[in-house]
This record gives structure tokens, C-alpha cells and sequence, in this order.
């Protein structure tokens, strides 16, 4: 299938799809961030993930309306106001279905899975009665526009670098939550021996809310990032959550590398195919990879080895 | 190496967990009809040891040879239908299960998929169930669902459990821990019966029950052999006691 | 094998019999052929839900691609009606006549080589119960030899489930895509479209429906049946009992891929179409619904269950669409919040005691049977990342 292009015109594709595959690349690893931390520190399958996600791009798109209508002059910083709305907002959402309903469940993770799903068609409905059922679209401010022509033949777009260093950003700022603060300290002592954490004076319900938060939050981040790179539907959400899971299960539920290298490889294997494939044998080819690969390596990429 | 009719032997039996070596270089040999009580303070590998001998955790390098078959090798059930038995440290029972089905169980017939799905409860197996149900005091419990046990009678369940495979080597892992004086006085009278015939390992803390049931003692520290012989010799050695108590 | 009374204590003679005079006698005397044909395509549902209590109630494996075999199942069925349909008689108008139209209409000029066994009957009744079983005995070996179980299990049926759509709704030259494999119209020259035959197919997929119970049954009151509590509770002990615990896994994931297979055979014959809407993700979850509604530990239940979801999704989303998905979302927190044993443990726990009592004053004794614990009491081991990988106390 390469024989048709000149080798120059092969650096050109690898390098172009390469770049797209970053976009997906930067989408997922925000997703499967907050899930790892929720499914991977918690065991709790969410398969709302997805509506948090989404929940957090609607809320972009009334930011930008609302600076469109009322604040024109400021709309070029909308983003960065939307992005800390979007994180507030799915933060207090997760709380608050932490303490609703997942705190009853933590003995039984499969039973996460189904509540969360019904939670998710719930948020669903909700999404399709207060914003419709068509997808809606967030208008760019103007520096994030065009693109950035690397050579002759390779372009980049701008809201493509920037989506990155924003994913870049936040994964740093997880990992300093989760390995370097006193924070993150609690959560890995809650989560490797429960009582223990509880008799040493942590509060773990408290942990076990504000991590939940923080997992859901990120995705409202997520969420904010999606809007530049695709439209807004009340089922956009579901697409992502399988591949989101796989990226977590494939990295090694626990290890945030893990789920940042794995995100690397699905999206980049995905973009890289797609070109040549048509789209729908690109996913199926790399879904079929990752679950092959999860058979004879069950426990991910990252997996600790630990004494039972 | 097996010209005497050890009933189990391991040699250079190693485990590292990430470099960690639970179980550093240990030979041990289990004589027939022998009760050996391993011994040794937290962290010492006891429970590892079991561990590899019922294929619980792969070893690194090493062998472990029952009669003349290496277990290292071999599966979980493998090792089961071989012969061995193992209780473990908390009592692990089907709390769902009637005593009655839970001993049924563990019955050595119908271990194939097929096989239990024809498998009828004639009467041997209900006289063996109750055989081994009065034998360990609880031949009035047969139709309680057995998570309403005490904890004490969960542990003889599963040791019933074990009974009824009819292994020749016995592994229990602290048998007696939770145990109420009188039930441990039960269980001492109990373990002295079934061992008959029997090879039996038995992990314990508890020395004076140690001392009551064993033949030999190994004790062990930082994943090997410190010491082992007789009860008596192993309590005075100087190398014990500097372990014990000298930190 | 035990004896009968073994397998079929009162109680449960009980309720196959009220079962079977509500869905063989009530049923077709109270409804018009319409309704009963929906209630046939209900039942094809509580094959899976059947399935899913062996699997998931029992065994404490939940897969969420049973769509995967309901699917397979259908579309073997599908493609032998498809050929029958596009006899080069009926479809002369095609650029390729005795070619499926889809495939006309995607310029393939010549029936693929897997399509053409399917000219035959035999095969395809072999292919309808086979392709599932097999495709489920390899996705079984490859996982629960390896002892992945749990979650992670979950998850990879979910992304085989999804991985089967893709694919069906990429191909379709081979498949009919998106819209499925549609107007489908004779079984043997027997026109499947009539009143007369609807009725006929509701009563083969009741004949069919019984059949599965009965094996169900005699699984779950078998030695296996216990060996599968056994396991979902404590895999390690069954293990360091004699039994390769990964063959019953196989097993019975495997019956439970039989059982959906069969299902969608029968969806197929009495809807006339199967597309990859009934295969996906969301169906696949459905219809774990359907079996947690019902209960997940009762084999009676999973068929009310399908019953009862598929009647208030039907109503529902006729009178109001908007509120469906907020009554299925509902419906999901509040099972698995309130009733992790679904109906079936609202009988027992509310119905079955008030019975007794009637029955005490009348001075019957009435034998009190342990009843089979919740999830909840589950053992707690400290290991999290063993539990979740071998999902032994899930």
C-alpha cells in the first residue's frame, strides 16, 4: 500500500496524520486521565465519564455565547474563563454522584458500571431537553485560527498545538497532585490499605469524594478541549468511553505514564491506519490490537507486580 | 537426592517480587507421616513457602518435589489431585453453600466440568460428608448456610474440607489463630487425629501449640532455614533467640 | 445426574407451570396477533437474560457482549432467509440477480464464499448455534485461562462488541451495513410475514424458551451449579479444591453465548430483519438490565425481567419518547441501589413470607429453605489490583 507514494510524500503523510493523532491523542489522555484516577485509584467504573466529558463542552458553548453576546471584546480569553467553569462545574457534579451513589458501591465494582450507565442516560436526556438533540459548535477566537506551516507540504493547526500544551499541562499538574503533594499522598494511602489510612486520621470519605471530583473534573477539562476539535451532541460522550477504558486498562489501570503511553499508542496507531484503511478498519484494527495485547498481557502495560 | 522416601522435598526454592527475595535459596525435606511446625517472625516467608508449594506463586528457580513430581511445574488443581491440601490463614469457606454442599464440594469426584455436571450424590458421598462432619463438631450444622458460622467453626470446616480430599500432605496455615481456649483445645485434639497417616506442614505462632503437635520444627528468617530439629534444640539455639529477641 | 425431584422441587415445578400457562395460554388468548409477535421478540431477550444469570448471577462473570452471540446468532438466521429471499427470480431487476440487493447496490457481482453454505438449512441451524459457542469458547480460553475475570472481563466484551458493529457497519457489501440484512420473507418457501406464521414462531420460541430453562435449571440445581456460587464468591478456594476453575468459566460463558445465539435466531424469524443496532454496546448492556431487573439469581426472574422492561420501553417510548431514557436510567441506580437481587428478591423477601404465614395459621408446616446471599457479603481481601485482575471477589 506504500508503493503508490513518493518517499517524500510518506514523511508528509506520517507526519500530518501524526499530528491529527496527537489531537485524539491529547483528547484521550484528558479522558483516560480522570478515569484513571477514578477507575484505577478507586475501582469505579464510570461509564459516565463520557456525560461529564460532554457536560463540560456544553459548558464552554454558553461561555462563548455569553461572551459572544455580552463581552465581545474579551472573547478572545472566553477559553481559559470556560475551562475553569467547565472543571468547577463537573467537579461538583462528581461530588455530588459520589456522594449519592457510588459511596454505596465501593464493594462492588461491577454494579458501579451499571448505576454509572444510568446515570450516563440520564445526563443524557438531559443534555437532548435543555440543549437539543443537534450537535452544537463553539465559534474559535481569532489567534486560534489557521495554521502553522511547518514546510511546503506540512501544516499544523494553531487549536491543535494548543490543545496539546494544554494536555501537556495538566498532566503534569495530575502527576504533581497525585505523587508529589500531601493530597495525593491520602488518596495512594486510602487506596492501598483502607483501615490503615482511616486509624493513621485520614478522613477517607472525604478522599474518596474530593478524588471522585477531581476525576470528573478533569474530564469537564476534557470536555472544554473536545469543543475545539469537534461539535458538541448529547450522545458524543459515549463514543469515547470504550476507547477510554481501554486506553486506562491497556496503560495499567494504576500508572498515569502508563495511561499517557498507551493513549500515545492507540491514538497514533488509529491516525496512522486511517489514512491508508477506511476509517471504520482503522478502529477496528487497533481495537483489535489493544484487546489482543490486554490477552496476553491482562494486567496493562504498567502494571506494579505486587506480593499476595 | 530422594534415595530416603521424603515426602516432599524443596531445593533452592527462590521467589523476588520486583528483587525483593521473599524466599532465598531454601531447601526443606518433609519426611513420611512426619508433622513439621514452621515457625518464624512476621515477614519471614512462611506463608510464601505454602504459597509455591501449592502453586499459589510461581517460584523464580528452585524445585519442589512431592513423591516424584515436581510441583513447580504444575497447576493449582494439578497439585490438588496430586495430593496436596492447604488451609488458609483466614478461613475461606463458601459462605453461600450449605456445610452440607460445601464438604460436597470438596469431595474428590466430579472435578471436570462434565463430570459434575452428572455427577450424583449417592450414598458414599453423603456417608463420607458425614463422616467427616461429626469429626469436626459440626455434624448438627449440615443445613446451615455456612456464613453463619463462628469463626472458630469455620475453620474447622475448612479443615473438613481438606479431609475429604484425602491429601497425604497436609499444609495449614495457622490453624488455631482466633480461637477461643476451648476450641483451640478441640482443634489440638483434632489435628492429633487426622495427622495420622498423614504428612502434615503446619505455619503457627502460638509455641505451646507448636510444641504440643510437632515432630520437627523449622524456623525461618529473611526467607531461609535459621534452624530446625526438635523443639527443644531449635528453642535454645543461639541463633533463634538472638532473632526473637534481639531486636 | 441427580434425580428429578432433585432438579424440580415444588416450588420450582410451581412456577414453570405458572410460567407456561401465562406465556402458552394467557398470552395468545389475550392478545392479537400484533402484541404477541412483541411479546415474542421480548422473549428472544430473556434467552440472553437466561444466559446472563448462569453467567453473571451464578458464575459472577459479567459479560457486556452478549450482542456479540445474539447478534451471530441473528445473522446467521438472516443470511439463510436473505438467500432464500433473492432467488435470481426475485431479483432479476439487479445488475447481478440471485446476489442479496445490498450487496447489488454495493457492486458485488458475486455471493462471498461465507455466504454460500448458508443456501442450506442444516448449516445454518449448525452456524446459529455453533459460530456463537466457538466464538465464545475462544474469547473464554483466551481470558479466564489467563485469569483475567471482573472488570477488566467486562471491559473487553464491551470492546469485542464494539469492535463486531465497526465491522458489520463498515462491510457492508458483505453485511448490509448500517441498515442490517432486511426483507426477509420465506422460511422454506413458508411466508414468515403472515398472521398464522407469527403465531406459529411465538409458539417455536416458547418451545425453544422452555427447553433453555430446563437446562438452566438442571445446571443450576447440579453439582456445577454450586461449583459456579462457589466460585464467584471464592475462586481461589474452588481452585485449591481440584477444580481448573477456567473451564467452568468457559463453560458457562459459553452456555450463555448458546443460549443468545438462539435468541437471535428467533428475533430474527419473528421481526424479519437483523441489523447491528441489536449487537453494539448499548444493547449489550440492555440487556444485563433486563437480567438484573428480573434477578439476577433467579432463572424465572430474567424472563420476567425481559418481559416487563421491554412492555415499559415499548409504552413508555410510545406515549412519552423524551421520558424513556430517564425511567432506564432510573431504573438502572435503583435496581442496583435497592435491589441488587431484583424482583426476584422482592418475591422472596415480601411476597413468598406472607404466603408461609397463611399457610403456618392453617397449621401446613412449610420447610424453610437458606436462602442464596447477596453480592454484598462478599470476603474482603487487601489486595485491590489481585482482585480487580482475577475478579474472584467481584
Amino acid at each position: 500500500m506504500f508503493s503508490d507514494y513518493t518517499a517524500n510524500e510518506l514523511t508528509a503523510i506520517f507526519a500530518m496524520q501524526g499530528f491529527a493523532g496527537l489531537i485524539l491523542f491529547s483528547v484521550l489522555v484528558l479522558m483516560a486521565l480522570g478515569l484513571a484516577i477514578i477507575f484505577g485509584q478507586m475501582g469505579v467504573i464510570n461509564m459516565a465519564h463520557g456525560e461529564f466529558m460532554i457536560l463540560g463542552a456544553y459548558i464552554t458553548y454558553l461561555t462563548s455565547n455569553v461572551f459572544a453576546e455580552y463581552l465581545p471584546g474579551l472573547f478572545d480569553g472566553y477559553f481559559f474563563v470556560a475551562m475553569i467553569l467547565a472543571f468547577i462545574t463537573t467537579f461538583l457534579l462528581g461530588m455530588l454522584v459520589e456522594w449519592g451513589l457510588i459511596r454505596f458501591l465501593y464493594k462492588r465494582p461491577l454494579d458501579t458500571l451499571l448505576a454509572t450507565w444510568g446515570l450516563s442516560l440520564i445526563l443524557q436526556q438531559i443534555y437532548r431537553s435543555v440543549f437539543g438533540a443537534r450537535e452544537v459548535g463553539v465559534s474559535l477566537p481569532d489567534w486560534m485560527m489557521g495554521s502553522y506551516a511547518l514546510t511546503d507540504i506540512i501544516e499544523v493547526p494553531i487549536n491543535g498545538i494548543f490543545v496539546m500544551l494544554l494536555t501537556v499541562t495538566i498532566a503534569i499538574g495530575v502527576y504533581w497532585l497525585m505523587y508529589r503533594s500531601g493530597w495525593g499522598r491520602q488518596v495512594r494511602a486510602v487506596v492501598q490499605n483502607r483501615p490503615m489510612a482511616s486509624a493513621v486520621g485520614i478522613n477517607t470519605e472525604k478522599v474518596d469524594r474530593v478524588t471522585f471530583g477531581l476525576g470528573c473534573g478533569i474530564a469537564g477539562i476534557a470536555g472544554s478541549a473536545f469543543t475545539m476539535i469537534g461539535s458538541t451532541g448529547p450522545t458524543s460522550g459515549q463514543l469515547y468511553i470504550v476507547d477510554t477504558f481501554l486506553v486506562v486498562v491497556f496503560g495499567g489501570a494504576q500508572s498515569l505514564l502508563g495511561t499517557i503511553a498507551s493513549a500515545f499508542t492507540i491514538s497514533q496507531a488509529q491516525s496512522t491506519m486511517e489514512f491508508f484503511l477506511s476509517g471504520s478498519m482503522a478502529k477496528v484494527l487497533t481495537l483489535l490490537f489493544v484487546v489482543g495485547i490486554l490477552m496476553l498481557r491482562p494486567q496493562g502495560l504498567f502494571a506494579m507486580k505486587i506480593r499476595h | 537426592m530422594s534415595q530416603k522416601d521424603f515426602v516432599l522435598s524443596v531445593e533452592g526454592l527462590t521467589v523476588s517480587f520486583d528483587g525483593f527475595k521473599a524466599v532465598n535459596d531454601l531447601s526443606l525435606y518433609v519426611d513420611e507421616g512426619e508433622i513439621r511446625v514452621i515457625i518464624g517472625p512476621n515477614g519471614a516467608g512462611k506463608t510464601t513457602v505454602l504459597d509455591l508449594i501449592c502453586g499459589r506463586t510461581a517460584s523464580t528457580s528452585g524445585s519442589i518435589k512431592f513423591r516424584d513430581k515436581e510441583l513447580t511445574k504444575m497447576s493449582e488443581h494439578q497439585i490438588v489431585h496430586a495430593g496436596v491440601g492447604r488451609k488458609f490463614q483466614n478461613p475461606s469457606i463458601y459462605e453461600d453453600l450449605s456445610v452440607f454442599e460445601n464438604l460436597e464440594l470438596s469431595y474428590p469426584k466430579g472435578r471436570s466440568v462434565f463430570g459434575a455436571l452428572f455427577f450424583r450424590r449417592d450414598q458414599a458421598v453423603i456417608n463420607q460428608v458425614h463422616e467427616i462432619a461429626e469429626m469436626i463438631f459440626l455434624q448438627d450444622m449440615l443445613d446451615k448456610p455456612a456464613g453463619l458460622l463462628s469463626h472458630g467453626q469455620k475453620q474447622w470446616l475448612e479443615i473438613g474440607m481438606l479431609l475429604i480430599q484425602e491429601p497425604d500432605l497436609l499444609m495449614l496455615d495457622e490453624p488455631v489463630a482466633g480461637m477461643s481456649v476451648a476450641e483451640r483445645r478441640k482443634t489440638a485434639e483434632l489435628l492429633k487425629r487426622i495427622t495420622k497417616g498423614r504428612s502434615v506442614i503446619v505455619i503457627e505462632h502460638d509455641m505451646q501449640f507448636a510444641e504440643e503437635i510437632a515432630d520437627r520444627v523449622t524456623v525461618l528468617h529473611q526467607g531461609q532455614v535459621l534452624s530446625e530439629g526438635s523443639m527443644e534444640r531449635v528453642q535454645n539455639d543461639p541463633k533463634v533467640i538472638e532473632v526473637y529477641l534481639g531486636h | 445426574m441427580n434425580s428429578l425431584k432433585q432438579i424440580f422441587p415444588k416450588g420450582d415445578l410451581i412456577a414453570f407451570a405458572i410460567l407456561a400457562v401465562l406465556l402458552a395460554v394467557v398470552f395468545p388468548l389475550a392478545m392479537d396477533v400484533f402484541r404477541l409477535n412483541l411479546v415474542g421478540k421480548y422473549l428472544t431477550y430473556a434467552f440472553v437474560a437466561l444466559g446472563l444469570v448462569l453467567c453473571w448471577g451464578y458464575g459472577g462473570i459479567l459479560s457486556l457482549g452478549q450482542g456479540i452471540f445474539f447478534g451471530l446468532g441473528g445473522y446467521c438466521m438472516a443470511m439463510f432467509l436473505k438467500l432464500e429471499a433473492s432467488s435470481p427470480e426475485n431479483t432479476a431487476i439487479q445488475s447481478t440477480p440471485g446476489i442479496p440487493d445490498f450487496m447489488d447496490w454495493n457492486q458485488l457481482t458475486e455471493l462471498p464464499w461465507f455466504w454460500e453454505p448458508f443456501h442450506s438449512l442444516s448449516f445454518t441451524i449448525i452456524a446459529v448455534m455453533l459460530v456463537p459457542t466457538v466464538f465464545a469458547f475462544f474469547i473464554g480460553l483466551a481470558m479466564f485461562k489467563r485469569r483475567v475475570g471482573g472488570v477488566y472481563f467486562a471491559i473487553i466484551t464491551q470492546a469485542i462488541a464494539a469492535i463486531l458493529t465497526i465491522l458489520i457497519i463498515g462491510q457492508q457489501g458483505y453485511t448490509g451495513g448500517v441498515n442490517g440484512i432486511t426483507d426477509l420473507r420465506t422460511f422454506l418457501g413458508w411466508d414468515i410475514r403472515t398472521d398464522s406464521a407469527k403465531v406459529i414462531l411465538y409458539f417455536v420460541n416458547l418451545v425453544l424458551l422452555f427447553t433453555c430453562l430446563v437446562i438452566a435449571q438442571i445446571i443450576r440445581k447440579n453439582k456445577l451449579g454450586r461449583i459456579l456460587v462457589a466460585m464467584r464468591g471464592r475462586e481461589e478456594r474452588v481452585r485449591f479444591s481440584g477444580y481448573d476453575v477456567a473451564n467452568f468459566k468457559i463453560f458457562v460463558f459459553c452456555i450463555g453465548a448458546l443460549f443468545a445465539a438462539l435468541g437471535g435466531a428467533m428475533f430474527t424469524l419473528q421481526v424479519g430483519f437483523m441489523s447491528p443496532t441489536f449487537v453494539g454496546i448499548v444493547p449489550s448492556i440492555e440487556m444485563v438490565i433486563l437480567c438484573a431487573v428480573g434477578g439476577r439469581l433467579s432463572i424465572f426472574g430474567a424472563i420476567y425481567g425481559a418481559l416487563l422492561v421491554n412492555f415499559a420501553k415499548t409504552s413508555f417510548s410510545e406515549s412519552f419518547p423524551e421520558l424513556w431514557l430517564f425511567a432506564m436510567g432510573a431504573l438502572f441506580i435503583s435496581v442496583v441501589l435497592f435491589f441488587p437481587n431484583g424482583l426476584a428478591s422482592v418475591y422472596q423477601d415480601h411476597i413468598v413470607p406472607r404466603f408461609k404465614k397463611r399457610f403456618k395459621k392453617q397449621g401446613k408446616p412449610v420447610a424453610v429453605k437458606p436462602r442464596v446471599q447477596t453480592a454484598k457479603n462478599q470476603p474482603n481481601t487487601t489486595e485491590k489490583t489481585d482482585d480487580v485482575l482475577t475478579g474472584g471477589t467481584l
